[in-house]
Order: C-alpha cells, then structure tokens, then sequence
C-alpha cells in the first residue's frame, strides 16, 4: 500500500534524510543531469525553438482564458464521436466515475498507464477499496507502485531507483533472478504485464492534451503500453485534468515537438495515439471511450489570474531536472504527487495552500526552472506569488528558539528601513552585540562568526560562518572617499 | 558620454554597507576611474527584497517606496549587485502594478538604474580599467544578475581584461550557489548542499579566486569557505578591477 494525503509540512525532515542518503543523491544527481543534457542537446538541433516555446505560451494562454468555451467544444466533440464525457469536480468525484464505470463492465482487473492525475486523486487505493485490482504497466510506475512508493519525477516515476534497488524489487515481489541488466529487467516486468493486459476488462490511462476541435486523447509514451491500456480492454476511460485542453488539431505540431524534447530530448516519444472515440465497426479498440473531465482545484487556480499561468503545464518534468533544489531534495521531499518546481506551485493549488505553506519557499528562485519550460511559465514569479498568499492567508507556525514571530520581526525591519537613523542603530547594537562574543576583540580584523544564538541566523550558523558587521560601515568611510 | 563626466549615485546595498564596506569603496574608485562622478546619498538603506522575497510584500512596497525619490538629481544609478538591480528594474514593477502614479515614479527610476558591470561596459564603454591580478579566478554568475537582468557577457569581458587574470569557467557555471536569500535559513541544509557543490566545482578549476557581483551569494559561499577551511577565496568583481598586483 503506498503512500496517501499530502505530507508537505514533513519537506523538512524528508529533505533532510534524502540529503543524508548518498546512494540517493548519486541517483538524482546523474539522471537529472542525463535528462537536462539530453534536452540541451535535443533542442540545440531545432532551428526555431525559441519562438515555438513562444508559440506554445500563446496558445496555452489563448485556452486556459477561454477554457469555458474549448472544454464545450472538446466534450461536444467527444460524444459526437460516440465516447462518454464525465465531469468530476474532486478527485472524489472522479474516482467514484470510474469505480462506477468498471462496476458497469463487470471487470475485476484495471490496467493503467503512467498518470500524474490517476496519483492525484489516488486512483489505484480507490479501486482496491473496492476490490478492484489495479495493475501499472509503466515500467517506472510499476517499480513504483511495488515498492510502496509515489512517483518521484513526473516523467521518470523510479527516477530515484538505481539499477540494482530495481532488481532487489523484482526479486522480492516478482520473484525473479538476481539481475542488473536493464533489458532482462524490463523483460521480467513485460512478462509479468502481457498477461494483465489481455484479462483486464478497463484500461485507465491520462491525457498528454485533449483537442477541442476533433474531441481526440492524445497519448505520448515510450513502452508501448499506453497504447495496449487504451485499445487491449474492452473500456477504455481517460482521465483528464481540465486543463490539458489545446484548441486545434494543428497545435499539436507544436506540441508534440515541445513535448519529447523537453522532456527526455527525444525528437518524439516512441508512441504517439492519437484516440478519437471508441472503435467503429469492423475496426480494432474498445468498445466504450470514457473521459473523465476533472476540476480538483483547477477552476480555483484559473481564478486568480496570476496563478492561471501555472495551468500552462505540459507536465514535461524538465523544471525538476534543472532544478537543484529538486536535484538536492528529491521528488518524494515535496511530500505528494508533483515535485520540483510545478509541484510547489500546483500542490498548494490543488491540495490548499494551508497543507503545503512550506512549498513555496522551498526554491532559491534561481529560475533555472523557467530557463527550460516549453511554455515559459514564470516559476519563480509564481512561487514569489505564493508566498505572498502565504503570509496573508496562512503563516507559517513560530519557528523553535524565535524571538520575535517573522511577521512582526518584518514589520520592524520595515520600520527601521524607513528610517535612516534607525538602520544605523541597528548596525551599531549589531556590532556592539558582535564584540561581547565570545573570542571577539581584536579589531581591525574582519571577523567571521561560528554560532549565532537566535534564529534565523542560527540556521544560518549550522553550516556557514556568519560576516560579522563591518566594524566602520561604508556611511561612515563615504566622506574620506569624497575628500 | 561627451566632455561632463555623468553623475553616477552609488547604491551601496544594506548588505554592502554593514558588511562589506570594501567593495563599495573599491566600486566608488573603479567607477571614479572609468570617468564617472560618483555621489552617495546617505539617507538610503535597502531596496526592500529580503521582505518581497519572503513573502511581505506591503512591507517591501513601504521600504521600495523611499527610493524611489532619493536619486532625481543624479543621471544614474549603481548598485555592485545584480540581485538588488533587479528588485528595482524587475520586482518594483511587480509590487506597484496596481498603482499608476507611483509606476510612474518607479519608470523614471528603473530607467537609470544600472548593475555595477553592465554600466561599465554598456554606458561608459569601457572594459580595461587598469587592474592586474595576477591569479587564476573563477567567475560564478549570480542568479538574479544571470536571468533577470541577462547579464553574462559584462562581467567576463571586465576580468578578462585585468592584467594576468586567468579566467576559468566552472562545470554546470550556471548552477545556483545556494543563496537564495531567505531561502538560505529557511532551508539551511539545502541552501549549504548546494554551496558545496558550487565551491566544489570552482575549486575543481584549481582557480584561488571565486568572483561574483553579489554580496549575498559572496557571503554564503564565504561563509561555507570558512567554516570547511577551504584553500580558495572569494572576491567581489568591483574588488577585482580595484586590484594592482
């Protein structure tokens, strides 16, 4: 049984063990860095890239400002094509929808691909509540959901696994030989999957984009088994957050060239399925196409206008491999299902902000994370955003050995800034506080500090030396400057 | 820039001012060097970031607003800090947004407003400054200098034209050190994790000098220094192209 709940208040406490793992650090450290180069390389090879991202920006924000109208038109556009249109306000209500679909089906077993919102709203605990057994059949996600785990990339679930923690995994769950190669792995995994895919009666996959204009899924992957999810079973229901919406059919061209790119530097995913309603007659497929369409705090983000950029997402995952922050921490730090960047952004919209305060603050802002988004989301803008909601709407509790709380010791601070006299006193008490340290005294000397008592700048003293004040500020040198 | 010498408004910066009042001084003689008239306005203090990037904006906005009319007499300004540059050329617009008639204010002082290389190279044209340094340096690009205000270039074309530098650059240079500010005591352990990767890399050059634009990533990078007793230094570049060696 895997993980359940937002744990986001715990990003302390993970980020600290994750740090103190060093076989865990050598496994982000070198996938993020393959992911990122292989994307640098991808894209150094597209003339044009630049103004594609533009390109890409301009249509997502053309359809999340008028998502009303393309949602109609999307879900008109599938059932005209004979599939089932669902609307799930919470992840609740979404799962229900399904549970209630594969009753209809009378299927016990569910095969599902890599879905970011199937973890979510956490699917696969819904379905074995109710004695359905769901089956990943993404290598990664399948690595994943056996050790008990959530993804912790959003493109690269097992992305913190190493080829041997893989291995010990099948031999303990899959029962099979000791093996580190990758193929013979992959091999133990597909053998165990086949089987699945031709008893279960529902396939549950995602959506990569859903076009408005032709009501088509779209699905990228590199298995294969995205593909068998959607037309081995019998149903097939896809899960949609509503803002995977694209207008047109054409705007998959820039898509789709953003996408793979982006995200892993291919040119394009070994499989593109494009699925525009159930089979015909005579044709291959299944026989009922469901789509799940869910809000589960996006029509919340679309209404603050500043936040609506973060629903721009294409779900790439190249913001994580920059980020090092991310690369530091590790997905499962951020504490549910998205990570990195976008997670600090989206989990406090779709989870609530007052689970997940922490998150926002937990970047540099050093922007490398907008530095490589398809769609140009200003991340650090965002996240900038966020914590100002923090602070008005839900500050974060007293930190332990605090003097004064951080909102009043703000309010002070700005009280001084404004008031010149004031800065310079507080220089002054800071120095005269410096002196009676202990091992202080010989002047002229800059001094640097090894412990500072009162937080923050304790936390700044468990790893760092801290300046001490310059014992003659540059006020004080500017008239001798000027003579 | 004709025959009058421009008149350039130092902005020393809160952190350059209590605590490292060197490179304001250094930034004051290069400037002065490269032909400009430097003046400092003493009732200034902070641009307001620590309070923006935490999260209180209404106390950022009530700090920023202050200096937004400390300098109408001067024909720039210049701060030895990419990361205060951009709270006034990218971060005052954000915050004033919703009121015009301070944006107003908020316009004329952006537009003069300039970070101590990019001003050097781009309004006085000048690179040589007559410094020598005879030492390898490695120069780590400061994240707000870097992709807020896209300067790169400036800096590299200053420290290589210092007599005798050796200019190398680091593995992944674009790295985030740490800093972050608030970031770095409220994720201490990651804001440190990260600073020991960029110093790692930086002493993997062999260089004996660490060169940024930016007290804050200067002071957590040398903090760390210190703490681990590491065989490399740091320097801010105003420092540098005040060296004769």
């Amino acid at each position: 049984m895997s993980e359940t709940g937002v744990h986001s208040s715990e990003i302390h406490e993970r980020a600290h063990k994750a740090l103190g793992d060093a076989h865990l650090q050598e496994a982000y450290r070198s996938s993020t860095l393959r992911l990122y180069t292989h994307r640098l390389q991808a894209i150094g090879q597209v003339p044009g890239f630049e103004p594609l991202r533009d390109r890409a920006r301009e249509l997502k924000r053309e359809v999340i400002n008028h998502l009303d109208y393309y949602l109609a038109q999307f879900a008109d556009n599938v059932e005209r094509q004979g599939g089932k249109v669902h609307w799930a306000r919470t992840g609740e209500d979404a799962c229900n929808i399904i549970k209630q679909i594969v009753r209809n089906a009378g299927a016990k077993e569910v095969v599902k691909s890599k879905s970011m919102v199937g973890e979510e709203i956490e699917l696969n605990q819904a379905l074995e509540a109710d004695g359905i057994e769901p089956v990943e059949t993404d290598l990664g996600e399948l690595i994943v959901q056996l050790a008990g785990e959530r993804p912790a990339h959003i493109v690269a679930p097992a992305i913190h696994k190493t080829r041997h923690d893989v291995s010990e995994l099948f031999v303990e769950k899959l029962h099979s030989d000791r093996t580190e190669d990758p193929e013979v792995l992959t091999a133990i995994a597909r053998k165990a999957l086949r089987e699945m895919f031709a008893r279960a009666g529902v396939g549950v996959t995602g959506a990569n984009f859903a076009v408005a204009e032709t009501g088509s899924i779209v699905l990228v992957e590199n298995e294969g088994n995205i593909r068998l999810c959607s037309t081995a079973p019998r149903v097939h229901i896809a899960i949609v957050g509503i803002e995977k919406i694209i207008p047109r059919f054409d705007d998959l061209s820039v898509f789709l060239r953003l996408l793979g790119r982006s995200a892993t530097g291919q040119k394009l995913t070994s499989y593109t399925s494009i699925l525009t309603g159930p089979r015909r007659p005579g044709e291959d497929g299944p026989d009922e196409m469901h789509v799940v369409l869910m809000d589960n705090g996006r029509i919340r983000t679309l209404a603050d206008e500043k936040m609506r950029e973060a629903l721009y997402c294409i779900r790439c995952g190249a913001c994580l491999n920059a980020c090092p922050v991310y690369r530091k921490i590790g997905g499962h730090a951020y504490g549910w299902v998205y990570s990195g960047p976008i997670g600090a952004l989206v989990t406090p919209e779709f989870a609530g902000l007052g689970q997940a305060r922490e998150l926002p603050f937990a970047s540099s802002l050093c922007g490398a994370c907008r530095e490589v988004c398809p769609v140009r989301i200003n991340i650090p803008g965002l996240l900038l955003h966020l914590r100002g909601h923090v602070q008005d709407q839900h500050p974060l509790p007293p930190h332990m050995g605090e003097v004064v709380s951080e909102q009043k010791g703000m309010r002070l601070w700005a009280w001084a800034m404004k008031r010149p006299w004031a800065y310079s006193l507080a220089g002054a008490i800071a120095r005269f506080g410096v002196r009676c340290l202990p091992g202080a005294g010989e002047g002229g000397v800059r001094k640097w500090i090894a412990r500072l008592p009162v937080y923050p700048l304790s936390n700044w003293t468990e790893g760092r030396d801290f300046p001490a004040p310059d014992p003659v500020p540059f006020r004080k040198r500017w008239k001798k400057l000027s003579e | 820039m004709g025959n009058h010498s421009p008149k350039v408004a130092l902005f020393i910066t809160c952190l350059g001012d209590q605590f490292f009042p060197q490179v304001g001084e250094a930034s004051v003689r290069v400037l002065r060097r490269a032909g400009a008239s430097v003046t400092f306005n003493p009732a200034q203090t902070c641009c307001g970031q620590p309070a923006f990037n935490t999260g209180y904006r209404e106390e950022a906005r009530e700090v920023a607003i202050r200096n937004l009319d400390l300098f109408e007499d001067v024909d720039y300004v210049v701060a030895p800090s990419g990361s205060c540059t951009s709270m006034v050329r990218v971060f005052y617009p954000e915050i004033f947004a919703d009121d015009p008639a301070v944006m107003q204010r908020v316009e004329r002082l952006r537009g003069r407003f300039y970070e101590f290389s990019e001003f050097l190279v781009n309004v006085m044209k000048v690179e040589d400054l007559g410094a020598s340094f005879p030492h390898r340096v490695a120069y780590h690009d400061a994240c707000h200098l870097l992709r807020e205000l896209h300067i790169e270039n400036e800096p590299r074309k200053l420290i290589k034209a210092v007599k005798g530098v050796e200019l190398v650059e680091m593995q992944d240079f674009k790295l985030c050190c740490g800093f972050g500010g608030t970031f770095s005591v409220k994720f201490p352990e990651v804001s440190v994790a990260m600073a020991r990767d960029k110093v790692r890399a930086a002493m993997d050059t062999g260089a004996e000098y660490l060169v940024a634009n930016d007290s804050g990533c200067l002071m957590h990078l040398e903090g760390y220094i210190r703490r681990e007793r590491l065989p490399i230094q740091t320097l801010h570049l105003a420092e540098l192209l005040d060296k004769h060696e």
